[in-house]
């Protein structure tokens, strides 16, 4: 135990001393120190001046995330949260601090309905029933939904109201009604061929618990294919903002349309222009098309508004890629304001409908510039600037111009020689 | 006898068989009565086969506006409130409050803007009102859609909305809303997009 305990030290000396010796200075070891603490110490001081954290509380039963982070959620701009009736809207994910391709679950973007309080549900009491044109209506508990075969995958979530605009400071303001997370649940088609579909069904509507009990039109192919019936998010049960206990995730498609507090699924022969889809309504059916499903869309998060390049010299451009049609392909990258694109590295894996973190090699040389990322999904759809989309709808490329369906254009920070980042669009 | 024997067992073989192909892989759940599914589906489609038995004018309606305290979010005549705009302003007076994002106002106001009265007649019934969702009964729900589709001017004053009715009404913008091409696994969203 002794011999073991001295080499630990030994150990941990030796790593102080290399972190010392990187830095220049001679260290000073400390054999209580941890290795962790050993590493991240600030070069010039002493490790003694580490504080450590008395409190064991989180260390034992749920960890916190250390107090020197501040990274948090934001209202919307366009309506804050809570609201005139106290309730919350749309709060915002902070793009601008993330890194990888998972979202804390804390710091998932979070949309509700109208506005709405969220609720206080037992999961012992919550019951997901399947009607309609079935065969064999049923009821489940949320144990007996766990009994079922399950897949984890990990998947994006984007509101419709996800579109910059050129009063946004930051990509948090810009981008940040998206996020990604690793759900976990049953496949929706596995309920349904339990319950057995019946000839002529075209639809379903999916209904949540809540108090306005919000409900969709799904295209039952669309049901068939990818949905998940999820209980479980990032490791641990889905939070309550994002809708405990069990939710309907719909890869790709609009962000309503995934169900929060799922509580029924009714199988029907026609699109039911239910709750939300009336708020979906468009004059179109390419709107329609355009307002469902999420298209090749990427934004880069660092160097991004708000933050502020040191100097000239090496950075790591990195973002965020993301399409409603399948896994990235590739993304690009202008340093130019999109005259010449030059490949990222995707640096995270690039699953169907999931976040994708991508990463650029960087030497800034101290001057003006317009940095762009462009997105390419496995079906090769490229995300298309705002001049290519106002050409389709032969409007204007205005810095107001109204972008038709869910936006997905490319986006633009401008860096200014001060190293300051600002929205290009502004 | 003993091909009608025969026929008898081949009968039986062919439907157990017809019932094992149907019969469920994990048996998991229960079988809901139908007064348990009835209680829960508060879907009411175009066809408005769900609706409940009740009936409503817009003169009851607008009793139950004042009564039910829609009025002090939606504003006195519908308008001009902190909530959405239910019944199209004269365009006079202007709201003394922002249009709540997403913004419902003079130009889609639901019940102009949505294609069926049924879409009117479940969103009140699930979602209305503010903090008591849900607690309407059929002739209050009924009352108010006639209230609202009066006074946006779709029916007459004196027309009763009930089961057959309802879902007969010509919503204005009935033949102006367009439904996104069936959805097929790996194709772009909407072809010939940028």
């Amino acid at each position: 135990m002794n011999s073991k305990l001295s080499g630990r030290r030994k150990f941990l000396r030796d790593s102080a001393a290399l972190v010392g010796l990187a830095a220049g200075v001679v260290p000073v070891a400390d054999a209580q120190m941890s290795h962790t603490e050993a590493t991240a110490a600030p070069a010039k001081e002493t490790p003694k001046d580490n504080k450590e954290c008395k409190d064991n509380k989180d260390l034992i039963a749920y960890g916190e995330r250390s107090r020197y982070v501040k990274s948090v959620r934001i209202p919307v701009m366009e309506r804050m949260s809570p609201d005139e009736f106290g309730m919350t809207f749309h709060v915002l994910s902070p793009l601008q601090d993330s890194v990888g391709m998972i979202t804390a679950s804390s710091l998932h973007y979070v949309a509700t309905h109208r506005g709405s309080y969220i609720p206080d549900i037992d999961p012992a009491e919550h019951r997901l029933m399947i009607h309609g044109m079935v065969d064999r209506p049923l009821v489940f508990t949320v144990d007996e939904l766990k009994r079922l075969p399950f897949v984890t995958r990990a998947h994006f979530l984007e509101c419709s109201g996800n579109r910059a605009r050129a009063s946004h400071k930051n990509v948090q303001q810009s981008h940040g009604m998206t996020s990604c997370s690793e759900w976990t649940g049953v496949p929706l088609s596995l309920l349904l061929k339990e319950a057995g579909v019946q000839e002529g069904a075209a639809y379903v509507v999916a209904e949540g618990a809540e108090t306005v009990k919000g409900a969709t039109s799904l295209p039952l192919a669309k049901v068939m294919d990818d949905c998940l019936v999820c209980y479980g998010q990032n490791g641990e049960p889905v939070r309550p903002q994002h809708g405990f206990p069990l939710r309907l995730i719909v890869p790709g498609y609009e962000g309503i349309h995934n169900v929060k507090y799922l509580r029924r699924i009714k199988v029907v022969e026609k699109h039911y222009m239910t709750y939300n889809d009336y708020g979906h309504l468009a004059d179109d059916s390419r709107v329609a098309a355009l307002n469902r499903q999420v298209g090749p869309k990427s934004v880069i998060t660092f160097p991004s508004g708000d933050q502020k390049l040191p100097g000239p010299g090496f950075y790591e451009i990195t973002g965020l890629a993301w399409s409603g049609s399948g896994a990235v392909k590739s993304v690009d990258i202008s340093l130019d304001g999109g005259q010449n694109w030059t490949p990222a590295e995707l640096r995270s894996p690039a699953y169907p409908m999931a976040h994708t973190r991508f990463g650029f090699n960087w030497k800034w040389d101290g001057k003006e510039c317009v940095i762009m990322s462009r997105c390419t999904d496995e079906l090769g759809t490229v995300q298309p600037s705002r001049a290519e989309i106002a050409k389709y709808w032969d409007k204007p490329n205005t810095a107001d111009l109204q972008i038709r369906g869910l936006d997905n254009s490319i986006f633009p920070w401008r860096v200014a020689a001060d190293g300051s980042i600002h929205n290009g669009l502004a | 006898m003993g091909s009608r024997k025969l026929l008898l067992l081949l009968m039986i073989v062919g439907l157990s068989q017809i019932c094992r192909a149907q019969s469920p892989t994990y048996g998991v759940g229960r079988t809901p009565s139908p007064e348990e599914i009835q209680k829960w589906d508060i879907s009411i489609g175009p066809d408005g086969k769900e609706l409940p038995p009740g009936h409503g004018t817009a003169v009851e309606g607008s009793a139950v506006f004042l009564r039910k305290g829609c009025f002090t979010c939606h504003g006195e005549k519908g308008s001009n409130g902190p909530a959405p705009t239910l019944i199209k302003s004269d365009g006079k007076t202007k709201s003394p409050y922002p249009c709540l994002t997403p913004c419902v106002n003079d130009l889609n106001v639901m019940s102009l803007h949505a294609p069926y009265a049924t879409t009117i007649w479940d969103y009140i019934n699930r979602a209305m009102p503010l903090t008591k969702e849900g607690t309407l009964k059929p002739n209050e729900v009924y009352s108010l859609v006639a209230f609202l589709l009066y006074n946006n001017g779709v029916i007459k004053e004196d027309e009763v909305m009930d089961q057959q009715s309802l879902p007969k009404v010509k919503m204005p913008n009935r033949d102006h809303v367009g439904l996104a091409p069936e959805w097929k696994h790996g194709t772009p969203r909407l072809a010939g997009y940028p």
